[in-house]
């Protein structure tokens, strides 16, 4: 579990991150969702410490990650697997290489243990036989599933997913959805994915953390998500006629 | 302020670069790669300027060796100097801090705006020592042997058009570059090889580690690092030459 506590951001004189709590669960997939600009991204980033924190505290099953120094930060870190918002594949490897380099950096497993494992994850992200690819020869889809395949090549306790649909068709977009669920599921591992995309919250969002203006504005799941009477979350989740009209609002 | 600021900055870069790796293997790994990436991808480059530019040097000295006091082995003598101390070293450091420096910086400040230094961090590594540290240490190790390769070929090229266009003859150029060597002359031009190649590849590493924004600023991050590189070569190239010939 990951717990972050009154946690605050400010870049130059604007307070980007205000005070937000919240529990990220083991075993389920916690949302953190918001309109572009609310600070989702930033709190993602915070958590990882990609950017440092003001104040608060940052738990990562009670170690505080926050108050640790930068090599011990990266102990926490290697049991974390992220999935980036472009994939953030290295350019100069193949797929296969890529999805070995934790391995390769953290691991003194054999070449042909690695190549198993490797192998393993490509299939569980339906990506087998590709191996060879480079990152340019690959679909927006099949870079995300690429990457989810590198992000859990190490056995991580921790997802982070940023933005896992962005620029996908509605099709490839849940089938990266489920993928992350399953994945969350099968190896009961702590996943957090910041996202605006409403299909994943109904998808998927187990655990919901809505962000607004930099706060923690609603916490809920998604079937309470639809019924909550809270104005600024009704006004995202049902910003398109298509939502108002499905769901009778 | 802002010197100060870039000048602490870099050498806490520098710091990370240094600190201790994760697994020596893929460091290893990654140097060698390095090196054929950076050393003899610009095999072909220097090759040819040197060939062309030993005998530009010859043809000159002949064009100006016009006095019947001066020996025509002179052409030769002063050939294989220029080239040995100030061509080789110097000038191709300068243009490899356009060559190798611009794609360094390049490299490295894409990297950074699509998030795969960020994947690197998140991993547990050291980004600055594991993208870094094999291109600074690869650079030190052959550019020395391409700056060597260049004086031959330097010379050779002297040969070649000075005699060839008729402004020297073979039997004086090979007189002349065979006298009065002096061997200092080869450990002056390699340490200044050295440390241009640390500069280049450190200088460039840095400029592209810190890009921020997008395709704009990896191409300003691109022309900074062979603005920098080229007045930092040619101040240090003073300095390492005062305190080693005079």
């Amino acid at each position: 579990m990951i717990e972050i506590k009154n946690i605050n951001k400010t870049f130059g004189d604007r307070h980007v991150v205000k005070d937000v709590s919240f529990k990220f669960e083991t075993g389920k997939t916690n949302l953190i969702i918001g309109e572009s600009g609310c600070g989702k991204t930033t709190v993602l980033k915070l958590m990882v410490g990609l950017h440092q924190i003001d104040s608060g505290e940052i738990l990562y099953d009670g170690d505080n990650f926050a108050a640790k120094k930068q090599k011990e930060q990266q102990e926490i870190r290697k049991k974390i697997g992220m999935l980036f918002q472009g994939g953030a594949l290295f350019d100069s490897q193949t797929l296969e290489e890529n999805v070995r380099f934790p391995l390769d950096m953290f691991t003194d497993l054999s070449k042909a243990e690695k190549m198993d494992r490797v192998n393993f994850c490509l299939e569980r992200v339906q990506l087998t036989g590709r191996n060879k690819l480079y990152p340019a020869e690959l679909s927006g889809g099949m870079k995300k599933r690429a990457a989810l395949a590198r992000a859990i090549a190490n056995n991580p306790s921790y997802l982070f997913c940023d933005e896992p649909n962005s620029g996908l068709d509605p099709k490839t977009s849940i089938v990266i959805d489920e993928l992350i669920s399953d994945i969350t599921k099968e190896y009961n591992i702590t996943t957090i994915i910041v996202t605006h995309d409403m299909n994943s919250v109904i998808q998927i969002g187990e655990n919901i953390m809505f962000v607004h203006k930099g706060q923690n504005w609603w916490t809920g799941d998604k079937s309470k998500i639809l019924n909550s009477d809270n104005k600024e979350l009704f006004e995202f989740v049902f910003a398109s006629d298509f939502m108002k009209q499905f769901f009778g609002k | 302020m802002k010197p100060i600021y870039h000048i602490g900055r870099y050498f806490l870069l520098i710091k990370r670069v240094f600190s201790k790796p994760e697994n020596l293997k893929v460091y290893f790994n990654q140097f060698l790669y390095e090196v054929n990436s950076l050393g003899i991808g610009s095999l072909g480059l220097i090759a040819i300027i040197s060939i062309f530019m030993g005998g530009v040097i010859t043809i000159q000295s002949a064009y100006n060796f016009t006095s019947p006091f001066i020996p025509r082995y002179a052409i030769g003598l002063g050939t294989r100097e220029s080239i040995v101390l100030e061509f080789s070293p110097t000038i191709v450091s300068l243009i490899l801090a356009g060559k190798v420096g611009s794609n360094i910086a390049s490299e490295i400040g894409t990297m950074r705006i699509s998030e795969q230094i960020d994947a690197l961090e998140i991993m547990g590594i050291n980004s600055a020592g594991y993208l870094i540290r094999p291109k600074i240490l690869a650079a030190m190790f052959i550019n020395p042997f391409l700056i060597t390769i260049s004086m031959f070929l330097g010379v050779f090229g002297g040969f070649l058009f000075g005699v060839f266009s008729g402004a020297c003859d073979a039997e004086k150029y090979i007189f002349g570059i065979q006298s009065f060597f002096i061997p200092y002359n080869i450990v002056y031009a390699l340490t200044k090889t050295v440390i241009f190649a640390f500069i280049i590849t450190s200088v460039s590493a840095y400029h592209g580690y810190y890009t921020s924004g997008g395709a704009l600023e990896v191409g300003r991050a691109s022309t900074k690092s062979v603005v920098y590189n080229s007045i930092i070569i040619l101040v240090t190239n003073l300095i390492i030459t005062k305190l080693m010939l005079v």
